[in-house]
């Protein structure tokens, strides 16, 4: 077999696997649909303001309810020391003052 | 039409014979363009499934919230400011509310406790979440103890444990009485965490936000709004650690990609000469380059982005864990929606496929243009 017809058979293929990933994410997203409903229920019931991803600080667990200061707040000239600081962004709009 | 198909074939079968001839600089140049590309395409699923998450998630966070702050830091709030946001105009509801952490020096964790407003957890039970449940190696019906401010034992039975499926949201929680949050914790009656605000129209949200920084000026408020923009800019791809660990990535190989893709070797100079010299057009000479370029990067994007889609959604992102993880003892185990933004993959696919064939074209015309004679005795 020519080695074109291979190379565009495995393009072909590779690009209907890409394909394929929209269509399973779509499935997914359906069968998981009641997961995502009852997390929003928990977020409802309980008043929750954030996500679960960061617990080592509590600036990092409660993004969106931490002080404005809070990874410098410990002393003069502290630093963030949390690993997880250094992977979020500031919150937009807060860099409008500079 | 079909003879120009047919002839692009031609250059096609000896441009991968040609790359077959030099397999391992070129093995070795797709690994490394895969592995930018799945770095990349890994970062944008993730990114983007968390960020769509968060905002169904948390489409129904409180409307408002309404902290203290005293010298510029978030402190109690007395129950009585809760009588004053209920006499401001527009207000539908306020919810004063208990949470907080409590540090498990046990397990080094922090958990986030919390009085539930719409259901009363029995005096001596505790709902538990799903990270909580792990850490501790608890289920329903095991006894918990744990130390209050004052030193004394707290005892807690496992009411329930939240579903697995919850633990995005709620891997850390801890939810107790009210009696006995203020009695572990030591917080006096009358003081609350912070105030949940609900307002009657949607649209004068900021109205009644305005109204409530007039009426108690020592607080605080945070809208719905903003909580949902906060989880916008996560894991921004162009913010943080991120922007460092890429740019460092992508630069590397832009220079590495580029030093390959330009510069022509002996070899790949003396075979243009020998092409033109048996009759090859210059234009065929650069097809023959362009369909090397394109096979190369595009089979870097498939590799890429189909390991990035099985790494996200199949495998839970498990080599972003560590870095997520940070040093938190509680981390959630979940698996994020599979919301993938068709505009993105096209985007990632454009910007890999485009410029790598593109950068190889340049050179080759230089080369192709050139006598070959004087290629080959060069």
């Amino acid at each position: 077999m020519r080695n074109s017809t291979i190379a565009l058979a495995l393009a072909t293929l590779g690009l209907t696997a890409v394909a394929a990933t929209l269509l399973d994410a779509t499935l997914r997203r359906h069968a998981e649909a009641s997961d995502l409903r009852d997390r929003a229920d928990l977020v409802r019931r309980y008043g929750l303001t954030d996500l679960c991803l960061f617990t080592e600080a509590r600036y990092t667990r409660h993004l969106s309810q931490t002080d404005l200061h809070a990874p410098f707040q410990d002393h003069p000239v502290s630093l963030d020391h949390f690993p997880s600081g250094s992977l979020v962004g500031p919150p937009p709009g807060w860099r409008d003052h500079d | 039409m079909t003879d120009w198909v047919e002839k692009q074939r031609n250059i096609l079968d000896f441009t991968l014979s040609s790359l077959r001839r030099r397999k391992g600089r070129h093995l070795g140049m797709l690994a490394v363009y895969a592995a930018i590309v799945f770095l990349l395409a890994s970062v944008m699923l993730f990114s983007h499934a968390i960020k769509r998450e968060a905002a169904i998630v948390l489409a129904d966070a409180p409307e408002i919230v309404v902290q203290r702050m005293v010298a510029g830091r978030h402190d109690l709030i007395p129950g009585a400011y809760a009588d004053r946001l209920t006499g401001i105009r527009g207000v539908a509801a306020v919810t004063p509310r208990l949470w907080g952490y409590y540090y498990d020096a046990a397990l080094a964790a922090n958990y986030t406790i919390l009085v539930p407003t719409d259901q009363a957890v029995p005096a001596g039970s505790v709902v538990i979440g799903g990270g909580v449940a792990r850490a501790r190696g608890a289920g329903v019906g095991d006894t918990l103890s744990f130390r209050g401010y004052g030193g004394e034992q707290f005892f807690f039975t496992v009411a329930e444990v939240l579903p697995h499926a919850s633990e995005l949201v709620a891997a850390d929680l801890f939810l107790i009485a009210e009696t006995e949050y203020r009695a572990m914790l030591g917080i006096d009656d009358g003081a609350y965490t912070d105030i949940a605000v609900s307002v009657r129209n949607p649209r004068e949200v900021v109205t009644v936000a305005n109204k409530i920084i007039a009426a108690l000026p020592d607080t605080r408020v945070i809208l719905r709004e903003e909580i949902l923009r906060t989880y916008d800019a996560l894991f921004d791809w162009r913010e943080g650690l991120m922007l460092v660990l890429l740019t460092g990535a992508v630069l590397a190989f832009a220079i590495f990609a580029g030093d390959k893709a330009s510069g022509l070797s002996a070899e790949e100079r003396r075979e243009i000469g020998l092409l033109k010299a048996v009759g090859w057009e210059t234009t065929d000479v650069i097809a023959m380059k362009v369909w090397e370029g394109a096979a190369v990067s595009l089979a870097a994007f498939l590799a890429g982005y189909l390991l990035a889609y099985l790494h996200v959604f199949h495998f839970s992102g498990a080599l972003f864990e560590p870095v997520l993880k940070g040093w938190a003892v509680l981390y959630p185990e979940f698996r994020p929606a599979a919301f993938v933004d068709v505009f993105q993959v096209l985007t990632l696919f454009f910007f890999t496929v485009f410029p790598y064939t593109v950068a190889t074209i340049v050179p080759i015309w230089r080369a192709a243009i050139i006598d070959p004679d004087a290629i080959m005795r060069s």
